[in-house]
């Protein structure tokens, strides 16, 4: 126990560690990437291949004047950026990155995760309205009602994961995956019914748009939707409260890949047992989701806002309670049988 | 389309979009007047880019005006040009050499088709896609090139002269625009139809989307792809045909739905129909003068002279009235944005911000040219 006062200091520098690094490097990865997928080169300039760009960005931003436009409600204004990073901070306590590498065990994990995930939507909310301007305003509350349409089939399709494995902490869900992709919730063929080895894909896939949607990527960016609402709720903010706004939207995606690879794709698990799991598997399983965001991002139109909502409402919505009704079925079958 | 609307007074707000808005490209302004993300009413706002070209026109000879008609529209400058240079041409009772008017339609067309690319990469980026507009800008690229090789200028092109063009095209042109063609050709089904065109995401954005009916389109006097997407088959190349358009082949796609889909995909037809009468013009090409003996001082007489030429916007008309001076007496411009950005007011009543955005970016819209 001598160690428990350096435990939570050690933690908590690398958890912010490895946030800023993401925040901050994940944005030279998404303009390199979008570069290269439009035929250009991206940032080259500062560095090698542009790699001090996001220090750059950051020096720029920090010596802005972080102007606060007059009629804005001024609290709100100065909370709302800094509500965008911390709740995407705080989940990653609760995230373990492999057997051993996990700040606190929560047993409520999962819950954890998303009640902080609701407080994040907060800080769009409320930048929106506080800066007093009408794009922002009407990006505030298209991402209120963005959020609450893709929290529901969200929170359905994990709980069925939580009814697969009978727990709602985070590690026990990915120590029951081991050894071998097989194993993964994503394919779970083996040990488990084959009903269940077509449902998980499908709810892999309705996990994953869901996470889209939560994060305010696009296709689904209604509320930065920069050809019809300017930047939405980042219109008035300029210097760091814009980098806190970009640095949390980045981060958020980091949750959001670590959830779904801990939920579905095994976490650090390797795909085949005679390779040594580790966090190394882990953080190639989130850098390679966050990369099919990024693709999806630089390949689609952006949807509608009702189209959007219709899609939550009238089909993830009706599907995860369908597979919510047949994973429990399915259980109870299993009960009787054995 | 348009939803019954009932609000009172004070749950209506107003919304300035533009001068400088993404969606407007350019400094126009459309006052708003929205409940929730839904528009009661919009209202253009223009002159914000006003520049006096009629006047100009009036107080300069008739060549002083010529580098003023590409600042219009400075998309598809060469219809332009070419608009005013008929006009003068008729004024003064003027002969093109045959060479000269198969030069001016092969970069006319080209010129055409490289304001449709830049329009389809805007109206995509409206939609929030971004990746293809720096797709279009590659094929652009390459028809800048190519015009800058025999114009001089990549944008803003002053290429024609009163009776013909201003130098001849050579062997590099003539093979760079054959492979152009080719190049574009194989482009088009990958790039821009599978992967934009068939898009899921983009379909339902479009279809149904901002319906504009033929007789909307004749109340306000649109022309161009967004009457083509109603259903009208009009295009002034083949109904007032001028310059060679006669001894060429081909179509005038139309659309009858009239929705955002149906003009969209009258552009991306006209692309493929550009490249067939750059095809068939550069095998035609004829031998000869690219330039008729014209005076150095022109003096028409005394006539009232109206030109149309089919822009890639819509027709662009010059009415000019001589009175027997060096310059025009009244020179009056009929641009085709315009006409086209009068009926936004009455399509986009009732839809949500977003699908306007959708309708005005499907009009094509260049604001220097409605402004004038």
């Amino acid at each position: 126990m001598d160690t428990s006062i350096w435990r939570p200091i050690l933690y908590l520098i690398g958890i912010m560690a490895f946030a800023g690094v993401n925040a901050a490097w994940l944005g030279w990865c998404e303009r390199k990437g979008a570069g290269h997928i439009q035929r250009r080169c991206g940032p080259k300039e500062v560095g090698p291949f542009g790699l001090w760009q996001p220090l750059a960005d950051g020096i720029k931003l920090m010596t802005k004047q972080l102007i606060v436009p007059q009629g804005v409600d001024g609290i709100l204004f100065r909370v709302a950026p800094v509500l965008a990073m911390i709740p995407a901070i705080t989940s990653m306590v609760a995230i373990p990155f492999s057997e051993t590498l996990h700040a606190r065990a929560i047993d409520l994990s999962v819950l954890l995760i998303f009640a902080l995930a609701s407080i994040g939507m907060m800080a769009i909310l409320l930048g929106g309205w506080a800066s007093n301007n009408k794009y922002s305003l009407i990006s505030a509350a298209r991402s209120v009602s963005q959020n609450v349409a893709y929290e529901i089939p969200m929170l359905v399709t994990v709980i069925t994961i939580v009814m697969l494995t009978g727990s709602m902490n985070l590690e026990e869900i990915a120590l029951q995956q081991k050894g071998g992709f097989w194993n993964w919730n994503i394919f779970p063929v083996v040990g488990q019914s084959i009903a269940q080895a077509i449902i998980m894909p499908v709810s892999f896939i309705l996990f994953f748009i869901c996470s889209v949607a939560e994060t305010n990527r696009a296709p689904f960016d209604m509320a930065e939707a920069e050809s019809e609402l300017v930047a939405g709720h980042m219109t008035e903010y300029g210097s760091m409260g814009f980098g806190l706004f970009m640095m949390g939207e980045y981060l958020n995606i980091v949750v959001g890949a670590c959830l779904t690879a801990i939920l579905f794709l095994g976490g650090w698990d390797s795909p085949l047992p005679f390779i040594p799991s580790g966090v190394g598997w882990f953080l190639l399983k989130i850098y390679v989701l966050i990369f099919t965001i990024i693709l999806i991002r630089w390949t689609y139109p952006r949807t509608q806002i009702y189209k959007l909502l219709n899609l939550s409402w009238k089909v993830l919505i009706p599907f995860s309670l369908a597979i919510l009704l047949l994973t429990a079925i399915f259980i109870k079958i299993e009960g009787i049988l054995i | 389309m348009t939803l019954p609307i009932q609000c009172t007074p004070d749950e209506i707000f107003i919304l300035n979009l533009g001068p400088q808005h993404p969606a407007t490209h350019g400094v126009l302004r459309v006052k708003l007047t929205m409940d929730g993300e839904y528009i009661v009413e919009a209202e253009p706002v223009l002159g914000y880019i006003h520049r006096m070209h009629e006047k100009m026109a009036e107080n300069g000879t008739f060549a002083q005006f010529m580098p003023n008609t590409p600042r219009l529209d400075y998309l598809s400058a060469l219809s332009f040009n070419q608009g005013y240079c008929m006009a003068v041409e008729r004024a003064a009772g003027i002969e093109v050499p045959e060479r000269a008017e198969y030069i001016r339609t092969i970069t006319v067309e080209l010129n055409r088709i490289s304001s449709h690319l830049l329009w389809y990469g805007a109206f995509v980026m409206d939609l929030g896609g971004f990746t293809p507009l720096l797709y279009a800008f590659d094929d652009r690229e390459q028809i800048l090139d190519l015009l800058e090789h025999v114009t001089g200028s990549r944008l803003t092109y002053c290429y024609y002269r009163f009776g013909g063009v201003y130098n001849d095209i050579d062997d590099d042109f003539v093979t760079g625009t054959r492979a152009f063609v080719k190049r574009l050709r194989s482009r088009l089904p990958i790039q821009y139809r599978d992967l934009v065109t068939g898009n899921i995401i983009l379909i339902k954005r479009l279809k149904d989307i901002g319906f504009i009916s033929a007789e909307t389109c004749r109340k306000y006097g649109a022309t161009g792809p967004v009457l083509r997407g109603s259903g009208v088959e009009y295009d002034v190349r083949k109904h007032e045909p001028y310059s060679i358009y006669p001894e060429l082949d081909f179509d005038i796609p139309h659309y009858p739905e009239g929705d955002c889909m149906a003009r969209y995909m009258v552009r991306m037809d006209e692309i493929e129909q550009s490249l067939r009468i750059i095809e068939q013009a550069l095998d035609k090409l004829p031998d000869g003068p690219y330039q008729a003996k014209v005076p150095k001082t022109l003096k028409p007489p005394a006539v009232d002279v109206y030109s149309a030429v089919e822009a890639s916007k819509g027709s662009f008309g010059c009415r000019l009235v001589c009175d027997g001076d060096k310059g025009p007496y009244r020179l009056k411009l009929r641009s085709p944005s315009f006409s086209n950005l009068s009926l936004f007011g009455e399509v986009s009543e009732g839809l949500l911000l977003a699908d306007a955005l959708a309708v005005m970016g499907s009009l094509d819209l260049v604001i220097p040219e409605i402004d004038r």
